[in-house]
């Protein structure tokens, strides 16, 4: 199923205008049911099992169950990403458990600056040279 | 929900990006430097969020084009060998050496943003194949998406983007493109866009095809189930040339949860085989000799290795096996030292999961699902149903401009990225016959034609006055799925089963019904001929008419109504095309049974072009140069 919500962890995102799973599926699939303040995915057979709700959600209410057409149970792959890595536990169906870290980002977010330093060498719109370039060739 | 209830919207702006993907995010990145010198404004919009939107919304983990010229490693004429070699010999040199000459810097910018790239003890990137390198990507998008945010607000008012507006038409004026309409997603709204210049870059298309899993998996196709098409449909619809319409990609993936296999072939050089455990890029070398000159040129084109496997499945040698376990024992036999191959097995390890949880996570949950270690035993592989996807190694896409230093004869008309229609330019996934952009070409090609289209902005300073009964009408066309709705829902107990309408998921399931059966699908084993796709004409036509009769209960639905609208073009010029050209070139992706091998008198490029004025379709072949 891809994605599903476990009720017990949700909070409907405190009642703030947009909840965090719905304003990041690039599917448009998180909705949140109003009157139990719950969300949920309005259409598990279009989920990409990208992960971008579950890596997002304050409260890690989200996971994902395998598609049942082809994945055995009990399989689980679950994310948790900070600001600067994501740390993955995998535990199989067997029971064996493992875990990986890798970096995501050197560095902090929201201090990007698109010329990055880099000078472009040309003031012509109608000439070949991109902005930055050929400094950042 | 009421179509009259929805107010109308109007943003005027100079350039306007449709999309907010790899080339939309390199076009705000570029046009907010130009258009900053010459008072330009420009106005992103996407149906998602950019941070986590279209294909690279679950991050990569390689830059998949990445030439090092500054450092010696390769030359633009090497790339461009490479990419005419993989594509059968078709494919514009010119625009794939001006994607390559640039594609270096995007590369280094993204670096310095945040992007954490592979390095190795002498501080160089660290390569999977020759053109690939390696990153940590599950932030790619975040990032680049941030970088294209950060130029937009250098402009100030001048710099604006929209999110989760579903792009439908575009504005026309006599033969110009101005503009483009859309509504939202989350309110009332239907939003009108008038610009000076219109880039598509709203990706390539899936579920045209009928996936392979058809339950819950429905949505894992390689390619995400929320690029529907829109890129080729807005083309089409404003009269642009299209190219290559026939070239879609057929990827070979890990079984059923579709990851890559690219780190395993190019970085663990591993091998894949049939179930005896024969290699049959070997045993069957000799078939390639049938596809020369390119069959015999290294590395072998795509199609082409596709091919020789389902010729394994076709013998009944399946299932066809990636030999993780003897890859990944054979790297670490290289090392003598014990405890030296003991870390080296926990850094492969590592590498090989990370491959997977940067890019297809579902993957990584197949594996944990069946207890597959993959140190320990193979997997299977199989090909994917068929997508476009031209920054990839499809080529279906709009005909466009190639620039003036580059481009012979006819593939120059001005500006770089331009389509056939003014105004209109094209990169990523909506412009064709440049394969192998990837993530970083797009970003790339989002570059040269957004600096390009403010060039045409400042040309053509007048800002064309929209007839308004235009935009009204389309605001009736865009909206009438829900008018159909709620004309007609209570007649029956079922809002699903309704003789007066069809909701857009069966729809969906009929064109993806026909095309598999009758293009050339994955169930027939991707074969079809003249007549198969005649009679396959013959039922699009039939969904043509209904899909007037679509019906959206919300908005969402709304939004799927059009998506299946859109993929139902790219169907229908897909099947054209392949019917246009009488041969085989591409088997592998398709094979023609009436012209099962390749023709000289087809080294062409197969165009087409659906003309707004009469509704009819023509095809026409061009000059490869
Ligand atoms: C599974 C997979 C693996 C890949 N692996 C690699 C890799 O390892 N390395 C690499 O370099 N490249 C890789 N690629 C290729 C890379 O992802 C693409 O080349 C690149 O994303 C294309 O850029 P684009 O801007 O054309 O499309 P996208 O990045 O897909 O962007 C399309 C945009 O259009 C928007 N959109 C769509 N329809 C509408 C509409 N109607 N209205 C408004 N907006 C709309 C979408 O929301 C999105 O923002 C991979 C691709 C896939 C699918
Ligand atoms: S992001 Fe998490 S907490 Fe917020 S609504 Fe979604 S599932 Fe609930
Ligand atoms: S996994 Fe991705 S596609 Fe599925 S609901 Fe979550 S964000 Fe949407």
């Amino acid at each position: 199923m891809p994605s599903f919500v476990i009720n017990e962890k949700c909070d409907g995102c405190k009642a703030q205008d947009r909840t965090a799973c719905q304003y990041i599926c690039p599917n448009d699939l998180m909705v949140l049911d109003k009157e139990k303040n719950k969300a949920y995915n309005r259409a598990v057979d279009m989920c990409w099992e990208c992960y971008s709700c579950v890596k997002i959600c304050p409260t890690q209410a989200i996971e994902v169950r395998g598609y049942a057409d082809f994945m055995p149970l009990g399989g689980v792959v679950q994310p948790l990403r900070s600001t600067d890595s994501i740390m993955w536990a995998v535990k199989f169906r067997n029971k064996k458990v493992k875990r990986f870290k890798f970096p995501i980002r050197t560095t902090p977010e929201g201090t990007i600056v698109p010329d990055a330093g880099f000078e472009t060498g040309s003031d012509d719109l109608k000439s070949p040279i991109l902005r930055t370039e050929p400094d950042s060739l | 929900m009421n179509a009259d209830s929805f107010e109308t919207v109007v943003v005027e702006t100079d350039l306007l990006i449709l999309g907010g993907g790899m080339a939309a995010c390199g076009a705000a990145f570029e046009a907010s430097h130009w258009a900053k010198k010459h008072g330009q404004r420009v106005t992103l919009v996407d149906k998602a969020s950019m941070e986590r939107s279209g294909a690279v919304a679950m991050g990569l983990s390689a830059i998949n084009l990445y030439l090092g010229v500054s450092k010696g490693k390769n030359t633009v004429e090497d790339y461009v060998r490479y990419v005419k070699n993989d594509l059968m010999g078709i494919a514009r040199k010119d625009l794939v050496a001006n994607i390559a000459r640039h594609v270096d810097s995007s590369v280094h910018l993204f670096e310095k943003w945040g992007l954490p790239i592979w390095k190795d003890e002498e501080g160089n990137y660290v390569n999977e194949g020759r053109w690939q390198i390696m990153i940590h990507g599950e932030s790619y998008k975040n990032i680049v998406s941030e970088a294209a945010k950060s130029a937009l607000r250098e402009l100030g008012a001048y710099g604006t983007y929209y999110e989760r507006i579903f792009i439908t038409e575009p504005v026309m004026f006599g033969d110009r493109c101005v503009g483009a309409v859309g509504f939202s997603v989350r309110e009332n709204k239907y939003y009108v866009f008038k610009a000076k210049a219109v880039l598509d870059v709203m990706g390539g298309a899936v579920h045209v095809f009928r996936p392979k899993s058809v339950g819950e998996g429905l949505g894992r196709s390689w390619y995400p189930p929320f690029n529907s098409g829109a890129s080729t449909y807005f083309t089409l619809k404003a009269g642009a040339e299209m190219t290559c319409q026939e070239v879609r990609f057929v990827p070979v993936r890990f079984k059923d949860s579709y990851g890559p296999v690219g780190a395993w072939f190019l970085l663990f050089k591993a091998t894949a085989t049939n179930a005896k455990g024969e290699d049959y890029m070997k045993t069957r070398a000799a078939e390639l000799e049938n596809w020369a000159p390119y069959g015999t040129s290294k590395p072998t084109p795509a199609n082409l290795r596709n091919y020789l496997m389902l010729l394994e499945l076709e013998a009944g040698n399946g299932p066809i096996y990636m030999r993780t376990d003897e890859a990944i024992q054979k790297l670490v036999a290289e090392i003598p030292d014990e405890k030296e191959a003991k870390r080296k097995m926990k850094e492969l390890e590592s590498e090989a999961w990370e491959d997977f949880l940067d890019m297809t996570v579902s993957q990584a949950l197949n594996w944990a699902s069946h207890n597959i270690m993959p140190e320990e035993s193979p997997s299977e592989i199989s090909a994917c149903e068929p997508y476009f996807i031209s920054s990839h190694s499809g080529a279906s896409g709009a005909w466009i401009s190639g620039p003036k230093d580059l481009a012979q004869g006819e593939h120059h008309w001005g500006y770089d990225n331009m389509t056939t229609v003014k105004g209109l330019f094209a990169a990523g996934d909506a412009s064709g016959a440049s394969s192998h952009k990837f993530s970083s070409g797009s970003f790339t090609e989002g570059r040269i034609a957004a600096k390009a289209a403010i060039a045409f902005c400042v040309d053509h300073p007048e800002l064309t006055e929209v007839n308004e009964e235009q935009i009204f009408a389309l605001k009736d066309k865009v909206l009438k799925p829900l008018r159909v709705f709620e004309e007609h829902s209570g007649y029956t107990n079922d809002e699903d089963v309704n003789p007066n309408y069809v909701k857009p998921k069966m729809f969906m399931f009929r064109l993806q019904k026909i095309m598999d059966e009758y293009a050339g699908g994955a169930s027939v084993g991707f074969k079809t001929s003249e007549a198969l796709l005649t009679k396959g004409l013959e039922y699009l036509q039939f969904m043509k008419e209904d899909a007037e009769l679509l019906a959206a209960g919300d908005l969402n639905e709304l939004m799927r109504c059009w998506e299946n609208v859109h993929r139902m073009w790219q169907a229908e010029s897909h099947i054209r095309t392949v019917l246009f050209r009488e041969e085989t070139r591409w088997p592998g992706y398709y094979f023609r049974t009436d012209h099962p091998n390749m023709k000289e008198e087809w080294e062409v490029f197969a165009n087409c072009r659906w003309d707004p004025e009469t509704g009819e379709w023509e095809m026409f072949k061009r000059d490869l140069h």
